[in-house]
């Protein structure tokens, strides 16, 4: 019996020939990641463990970007524990405002992780290293400070989903319909402490951003992890980032599944999950009459350049509606930059779009777009929960970016079709 | 160890977000956060519950963010155990974490209401509901997360293993 991709990277990385789902190992780390909100509560446990030294300079990453930049006086006191902690631990990859990005966004671009990694990050959403065939998994902060302190982290080897993606994609369907349908499909607790993985014709020509935002949304279905094979467009994207070797994992042919999904995307039209879920889906033609207040591009899930080119294709030349507020974040200060090369800023400001520096902002509730009672927001964010973007009685929809431009000019939840 | 205390009870998939809302993320102080806990689902919760009260929910208890805060929150409220269906994952491996006591026990789930006295004996895993005079038998852990729940969570466990 193989081995599927997720088991051979435990495997390797606790010095075993094989292991099987079901079975505690103890594994090496690649990297160990944390943010402004779940940092300083890792850098007081850390404190507890009596070790002096972290296990690795250059193997933790910290970035400030959920409440950058500050908010107010409690996150800056935040971040400011967290800076003196990376000072006073020489912790080489600490991002500074100005030099950071939304943590999904960045660890990859900065070439930090690599195919074959494993990654325990202190955050839910670090599973979207996945699409570059690493295992990466969200922990909370006591995980993260005997990470830093030992470099090793237990898991239960998980079962592994397979999902295989068929048919002709169609347009204005991306990365983000096929995992909101997939999650439709499953339920948020469909896959509950078990891997997915990926696989078949679709994915193989899915770009990068659009694997990252399938990856990044596995989380959502209760998944460890959501891991696609490292191909030819992985290693395209890797090189010239790397700052590691890498290693390519495959699943065996005979690999084990505890189950396999097959999807014909054909008759995928661009999805919209509903409040409260991310499992309320509905094909665009499917939503009735939804009027919007709010509309948010960006996140970890939907801000990287892609997702800016194809809100611009849709924007270009037109104007939000007058009552909507259009909120454009982009993922990293380098996504920002190469969106102001190809004019694509330009548009969105003269769309009526507020454009703002790289950070979480209003993807959490935040700050930098929060919803007053009674109101709602399409986003090309990951959740919806009750008062994810603000007041309790607010409302989160969520699509691809296609859909939130669309719905910014309309003034109501639309097909792109509709606005062009 | 042995538990006992109310019952506060919720349905399915009760996620980070309400346990703890990010507006509150400012702080990792676990007594401003237990002012917080639950309002978005529950704003009746955090004035009234007792020290030694039990969250009992359906399935997928805790999912969304890594936040800590959630586990902490509810810890520092004064929450003694938390008995679902199911746990979400990290929220699971929190709690093991930081000294937070959950079981899973389905069928304790059904046969306990909101207001109901429960008694836990956390090591056997039976939960008894004195209320209605029944007993539940939850599943015990995997030995190796026993030995981090008896050293008082992971940092104590990897304090020990590192001295
Ligand atoms: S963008 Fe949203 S989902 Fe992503 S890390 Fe930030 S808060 Fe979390």
């Amino acid at each position: 019996m193989g081995m599927t991709m997720v088991e051979k990277i435990l495997a390797a990385h606790a010095g075993k020939d094989k292991v099987r789902p079901g079975e505690l190992v103890n594994a090496k780390l690649d990297l160990v990641l944390g943010n402004d909100v779940t940092t300083p509560v890792a850098v007081k446990e850390f404190k507890k463990i009596g070790i002096e030294n972290v296990f690795d300079k250059e193997r933790i990453a910290i970035v400030p970007d959920h409440f950058v930049p500050n908010k107010d006086i409690n996150s800056a006191e935040q971040v400011k524990m967290i800076r003196e902690f990376a000072e006073e631990k020489e912790i080489k990859n600490f991002f500074e405002l100005g030099e950071m990005g939304i943590e999904h966004c960045l660890l990859p671009e900065k070439g930090l992780v690599v195919p074959g990694d494993i990654v325990i990050g202190a955050d839910s959403h670090t599973c979207t290293y996945g699409a570059l065939g690493a295992l990466a998994t969200g922990i909370g902060s006591t995980d993260m400070a005997a990470g830093m302190a030992t470099g090793e982290a237990w898991f239960k080897v998980p079962e592994t989903i397979k999902f295989v993606y068929k048919g002709e994609l169609q347009k204005w369907v991306s990365g983000k319909d096929l995992i909101l349908y997939t999650i439709g499909d499953i339920g948020v607790d469909g896959a509950l402490y078990k891997a997915m993985e990926f696989t078949g014709p679709v994915i193989e020509n899915l770009s990068m951003d659009n694997r990252f935002t399938m990856s990044n949304m596995a989380i959502e279905a209760g998944g460890k992890c959501g891991l696609i094979e490292a191909d030819e467009i992985t290693l395209e994207y890797v090189k010239g980032r790397a700052q590691r070797e890498w290693t390519v994992y495959k699943s065996d042919e005979d690999a084990e599944y505890s189950q396999v999904i097959e999807y014909d995307v054909t008759n995928i039209e661009p999805q919209v999950a509903f409040p409260h879920l991310p499992e309320n889906t509905r094909g665009i033609s499917e939503v009735g009459d939804i009027k919007i207040d709010q509309s948010v591009i960006g996140s970890c899930t939907n801000g990287r350049i892609e997702d800016l080119r194809v809100a611009a294709e849709i924007l270009k030349g037109k104007k939000k509606a007058k009552h909507v507020r259009l909120i454009i974040f982009p993922g990293t200060q380098e996504i920002y930059k190469q969106a102001m090369k190809e004019g694509l800023i330009e548009i969105f400001i003269d769309a009526g779009a507020a454009v703002s520096t790289p950070t979480c902002g209003p993807c959490l509730g935040g700050h930098m777009g929060i919803l007053a009672k009674g109101e709602r927001s399409i986003a090309t964010t990951n959740r919806n929960f009750v008062g994810r973007m603000g007041h309790p009685e607010s409302e989160v929809y969520l699509s691809n970016p296609a859909v939130a431009a669309a719905s910014a000019i309309a003034g109501k939840i639309v097909s792109p079709e509709e606005v062009l | 160890m042995e538990i006992k205390g109310k019952v506060w009870k919720y349905g399915n998939d009760v996620d980070t977000d309400v346990i703890i809302p990010a507006r509150y993320l400012n702080t990792s102080d676990p007594k401003k956060l237990a002012e917080h806990c639950m309002e978005d689902i529950d704003d009746t919760f955090a004035a009234n519950v007792e020290q030694g009260d039990i969250i009992v929910a359906e399935d997928n208890f805790g999912c969304g963010s890594s936040r800590e805060h959630a586990p902490i929150s509810i810890k520092a409220a004064g929450v003694s155990a938390v008995i679902a269906n199911s746990f979400a994952r990290i929220f699971f491996r929190n709690a093991i974490n930081i000294g937070l006591p959950i079981l899973e026990c389905p069928e304790a789930v059904v046969g306990i209401d909101k207001g109901d006295e429960v008694e836990i004996d956390v090591d056997s895993g039976v939960i008894k509901n004195i209320t209605k005079g029944t007993e539940f038998q939850a599943e015990p852990f995997p030995a190796f997360m026993q030995e981090i729940i008896d050293a008082g969570g992971l940092v104590n466990y990897v304090k020990a293993k590192a001295n």
